[in-house]
């Protein structure tokens, strides 16, 4: 990687002045994603602004009807709190199915979010439970903030304190794992809560998207046959060496059916 | 440049490192400590796994600055006076290994795992070594040795 300076603020104020006065700089947090990038050269920040130790970026607490993570909760704690398993398991087991041991070991929810790789597992949960992420500068509804491939509504120095979820009546998420990456080649996360069903795709897209069709279709009968005649356009889909966009649009399908089923309690 | 302390393997130590030195790279070059391997260098293959206050991490995906004011624990800190863990004792046992190239970031992971579950299921196995490529094995006798591992820990 290139030449760079790493530096390690006291808080996330610390750190918002310092991104706002050096605007080549980069947050770091598990650094998951971006050390391997810094390795590729693919980016070259002035400074690394590591805010993995802040401790005020680490709580996870059930607060106004509404499940709390901190940005820096590393995906190990958010698959193994019991105040997380409590209050929406689905969450809890969709971050123990991302990567690895070491990688959940490291990387954090905040990191993830803000990133929004096409094939992360987090951005399904964060839309499909309507959540709201926090940042130093306002609250962004998750519908606002993933904006498609590596976008999102954060600003220059913006950073994400937290994130909250509404606690909902049941959820699941189902992921058909990229055999070596382990990224979701489709994942899907059904919701349902206090506003109607919600299902939220990622993988399959070039970023996270509700997938309103289905959520028609389950709002009339919350069985996996219901999906079955479900519209969905395979045209916008990605499609690589992996997976074209009908085998694709095929596994979403099958997400959401086997999603459903868990919601169900049935296998 | 960076000023790191960190604690490997129950011993301090104080350096002055370029500020993009990987801790992988700090624990051979700087410190000497070549069980801990470099396969990848992408964060896939584990071989460079080592333990961060009690934790499995990818020490070829991490600046050292990262871990300024940690404990870690390497392959060469596993043995205890001249005797083996009894991770490296059933992977010998076991003969979980054929090269032996991703053998330090096994055992390390394995010690991960068995912290985290000290009676894992052969599913358990598969999944808690994810993170950690075999090209030789198969992995018919790591995941052996995985499961003496488990019985010699819980004292058997």
């Amino acid at each position: 990687m290139y030449a760079l300076n790493y530096v390690r603020p006291k808080s996330v104020a610390e750190a918002a002045k310092f991104l706002s006065a050096h605007p080549e700089a980069k947050l770091l947090s598990g650094g998951m994603t971006l050390i391997p990038t810094l390795k590729q050269r693919l980016a070259k920040p002035t400074h690394l602004v590591d805010i993995a130790q802040l401790a005020e970026l680490r709580k996870v607490e059930v607060k106004g009807g509404k499940l709390v993570i901190g940005a820096g909760a590393r995906h190990h704690v958010v698959a193994t709190s019991a105040v997380v398993k409590k209050a929406i398991p689905a969450l809890a087991g969709l971050a123990s199915e991302i990567g690895d041991p070491q990688v959940r070991n490291q990387g954090t929810i905040g990191g993830s979010v803000a990133n929004n790789d096409p094939a992360a597992d987090y951005p399904a949960a964060v839309l499909g439970l309507g959540a709201t992420v926090v940042t130093t500068k306002r609250e962004i509804a998750a519908e606002n903030f993933f904006q498609g491939l590596f976008t999102t509504a954060l600003g220059e120095g913006e950073i994400i304190v937290r994130i909250a979820f509404p606690l909902v009546k049941r959820a699941a998420y189902a992921k058909f794992h990229h055999p070596a990456s382990g990224y979701a080649m489709a994942g899907v996360f059904v919701a349902q809560t206090a506003e109607g069903l919600r299902v939220a795709v990622t993988g399959a897209g070039p970023g996270v998207f509700r997938w309103k069709e289905a959520e028609a279709a389950l709002a009339k009968s919350l069985k996996p046959a219901a999906l079955e005649g479900a519209k969905l356009d395979a045209s916008g889909l990605n499609s690589d060496m992996h997976a074209d966009r009908e085998y694709r649009a095929n596994l979403v399908r099958v997400m959401a059916a086997r999603a459903v089923a868990k919601l169900s309690g049935k296998k | 440049m960076a000023k790191v302390t960190i604690k490997v393997n129950g011993k301090n130590y104080t350096k002055s490192v370029e500020d993009r030195t990987l801790l992988v790279n700090f624990l051979r070059d700087d410190l000497g400590l070549t069980g801990t391997h470099v396969g990848c260098d992408t964060s896939q293959c584990g071989c460079c796994t080592v333990h961060v206050d009690g934790r499995a991490v990818k020490s070829c995906t991490l600046v050292v600055a990262q871990v300024d004011g940690a404990q870690v624990v390497t392959i060469e800190g596993m043995a205890k006076k001249g005797k083996l863990h009894p991770i490296q004792q059933a992977f010998s046992e076991c003969h979980g290994l054929q090269c032996g190239f991703c053998t330090p970031g096994m055992i390390m992971a394995t010690a991960g795992l068995l912290k985290d579950n000290p009676s894992p299921t052969d599913e358990e196995i598969y999944k808690g070594l994810e993170g950690n490529l075999c090209r030789c094995t198969g992995y018919i006798n790591i995941v052996k040795a995985v499961k003496r591992s488990a019985k010699l820990l819980r004292g058997k």
